[in-house]
């Protein structure tokens, strides 16, 4: 980071959508697009059009370099992103693709078409074999980018690397982008599409990384431009000055604070409350396990599905359960079997044509045509449950009736897992909670699909976020539904949306009766410092103020002017 | 021309890993190769992008071909190599996405 200098350069705002509270200062470095060239863009040899044996050899030369330069990225890397950059230069040095290129520039076609030509070729043979190979045509793309990139001196496109510690600017980033960010150096995510439950933001959230998205005209922006990321104010700053660099300093400073206190959850006046962080794979298990969380409240097993051809077998589940309880070591963990479809489609379970894949056969419902899915998983657990002598929780996605939690519960209690629940995420589920609750032993609220349903609003819409917003008074009634039909059955009723990492709602889902709350790992100091400082009455007294207010935005400045003053001064709302 | 025939034995089929290490050797080798599906058009099998684009599934069967000197030598070479698991000791790796 550069010292604060005097300057004369105008300051420009962006807005956009914020990614949890933190705030950053440092330098842009942005996502290079594909250059976008004309298909007949001569090659250009010191200001002039090079002659087709020149050009022959700029591009053999643009082929090694790209491969080279892969190869170097991949060697520094580790894990996953090792593999997906080592395999992507062995196709920019495919000894088939080059020599057909070469053979069309001989033959006197333009570069950029004889590349697109060979690379079209290839990309085609992919997508109809389908599956895995119509999923690697993006990496194809990829090097006919970096290819054609070098050959005509653009800038490199994909993400940078990062010799400093940077603020990534990217118009949307694909996760094949962000598996290839070198976390090291990401100081912040900034990107100009996208939404604030897009996959970006939930990987910023888990990272803890400052976040905004939907920031118009970000790529616009300069490499190396000096900018403040807030994603508080849901800002992004050219230029900052010494006192909005102050502010975001002593954020950081009370980021540290809030940090410092490792206690269990709880309300000033002690009522418990288990903070609890939401995982993907038993990696993730192992790096939550070192921080102040009572467990693991959502362990996504979808992870352990994407990408494959075909479902993983019993043996391979039960050892990746085995890994994630021993790594909580006796800690309560919450695991929800597969929620496949809609936006998570796998191979071999989603169904062709669904019209209308939010509202078909995903999560539970996979039960009907994939029974063998759910068997092997439950199956799995079980085992896993013996490996570790630790006793899991599990729960079932998108359950819509009782009959669905009746014959889930059987399922699992049959393969010996005694604490057995559902997640409400259909408004259906939470209008008719207490049936629910008496066939389960707890439920969990996943409030981004509940409002997704309760609103009408597909998720992946950025541009109806409003809509989506958890203070909907009418997600919020829904959560008060089934949180009271939980202290009616004297049941764990549980949140493991996006929405109990927002400090200020997590004490109205208390104050509605909620006794857990799992978020990314990150937002758990924030949300304990609120709760330390309120008693149970008073998140009482909010959750009354939310319910009856006619507007999300009501809702919130009504909870915000009931927040004790020290909380709202350091948790900046 | 010598020819071979050989089951894919790699669970994954000849995609991913298993492909690169394959086209590897047959690099490595230095001798002409193609390989071919059954009733199917023999590519290069030197090229990753094309041995991929075949699309060979665990259990079947690809035959290859070379011709001239070190042929026999390089295909019992990569026959041996076809029917090992080349998947086996780590499995694909798990992408780190969530929703």
């Amino acid at each position: 980071m550069t010292a604060p200098t005097a300057h004369t350069v105008e300051q420009r705002v962006l807005h956009g959508v914020g990614v949890g509270r933190r705030g950053i200062v440092g330098p842009v470095a942005q996502v290079q697009p594909a250059p976008h060239v004309p298909a007949d863009a001569p090659l250009l040899v010191d200001g002039v059009p090079a002659d087709a044996q020149t050009t022959r050899k700029v591009v053999d030369r643009a082929f090694t370099d790209v491969a080279d330069g892969l190869r170097d990225q991949s060697s520094r890397a580790t894990g996953t992103v090792k593999d997906v950059l080592a395999a992507t230069a062995q196709m920019a040095d495919d000894k088939a693709l080059r020599s057909q290129v070469l053979a069309k520039i001989a033959a006197g076609e333009p570069v950029v078409a004889a590349v697109d030509g060979v690379v079209q070729m290839f990309a085609t043979m992919f997508e109809q074999a389908g599956g895995y190979l119509a999923e690697r045509v993006t990496d194809l793309r990829s090097v006919r980018d970096r290819v054609v990139a070098r050959a005509l001196g653009l800038p490199a496109p994909g993400v940078p690397e990062l010799h400093r510690p940077s603020v990534v600017v990217a118009r949307d980033l694909a996760p094949a982008d962000t598996a290839a960010l070198d976390l090291a150096n990401v100081l912040a995510i900034v990107t100009e599409l996208g939404g604030p439950t897009g996959h970006t933001a939930i990987i910023a959230g888990q990272l803890g990384l400052p976040c905004v998205v939907r920031v118009g005209g970000a790529t616009a922006l300069a490499d190396g431009t000096e900018v403040a990321v807030d994603a508080a104010a849901g800002t992004v700053t050219t230029d900052p000055d010494a006192a909005q660099r102050a502010d975001l300093d002593r954020r950081a400073g009370v980021e540290q604070a809030l940090t410092a206190d490792t206690a269990p959850g709880g309300t000033a006046d002690g009522r418990p409350v288990q903070l609890l962080a939401n995982i993907g794979t038993a990696e993730d298990a192992e790096r939550v396990a070192v921080g102040a969380v009572e467990g693991v409240g959502l362990f996504r097993t979808e992870v352990l599905f994407l990408e494959r051809a075909t479902a993983p077998d019993e043996e391979d589940q039960a050892a990746v359960y085995a890994r994630t309880l021993k790594a909580l070591g006796g800690r309560k963990v919450v695991v929800r079997t597969l929620d496949a479809g809609a936006d998570k489609p796998l191979a071999f379970a989603t169904q062709p044509d669904e019209e209308n894949p939010a509202l078909g056969v995903r999560g539970y419902r996979l039960v009907r045509t994939h029974p063998e899915l759910l068997e092997t998983q439950l199956a799995a657990l079980g085992r896993a449950q013996s490996q570790a002598e630790a006793t899991p929780w599990v729960m079932a996605p998108m359950i819509a009736t009782a009959a669905e939690a009746r014959a889930f519960a059987a399922r699992a209690r049959a393969h010996g897992i005694a604490k057995v629940g559902v997640m409400i995420e259909v408004p259906a589920a939470a209008l008719r909670a207490g049936e629910i609750l008496a066939e389960v032993d707890f439920v969990s609220l996943g409030t981004n699909d509940l409002a997704q349903y309760a609103m009408a609003t597909d998720r992946l819409r950025g541009e109806l976020a409003d809509l989506l917003d958890p203070w909907q008074p009418a997600v919020l009634d829904l959560v008060d539904a089934t949180a009271r039909a939980g202290v009616q059955a004297h049941k764990p009723v549980g949140v493991c949306g996006e929405s109990a990492s927002d400090p200020v709602l997590a004490l109205v889902l208390v104050g509605l009766g909620v006794t857990s709350l799992s978020m990314s790992a990150g937002a758990v100091p924030a949300v304990r410092y609120a709760l330390r400082h309120h008693t149970a009455a008073q998140c009482h007294t909010m959750a009354a103020a939310a319910l009856a207010a006619e507007s999300a935005v009501a809702a919130r400045q009504a909870v915000v002017d009931l927040l004790v003053p020290d909380v709202r001064e350091t948790l900046g709302v | 021309m010598v020819q071979r025939t050989v089951v894919v034995a790699s669970r994954v089929g000849l995609h991913a890993r298993p492909a690169m290490l394959f086209t590897q050797a047959v690099a490595a080798s230095g001798v002409p190769v193609t390989i071919a599906r059954p009733g199917g058009d023999p590519v290069d099998a030197g090229s990753i992008l094309f041995v991929m684009s075949l699309g060979v599934p665990h259990g079947e069967e690809v035959t290859l071909a070379a011709d001239g000197e070190g042929a026999d030598a390089a295909l019992d070479e990569l026959v041996a190599l076809l029917a090992t698991d080349l998947d086996a000791e780590d499995a694909p790796a798990s992408p780190g996405g969530a929703s």
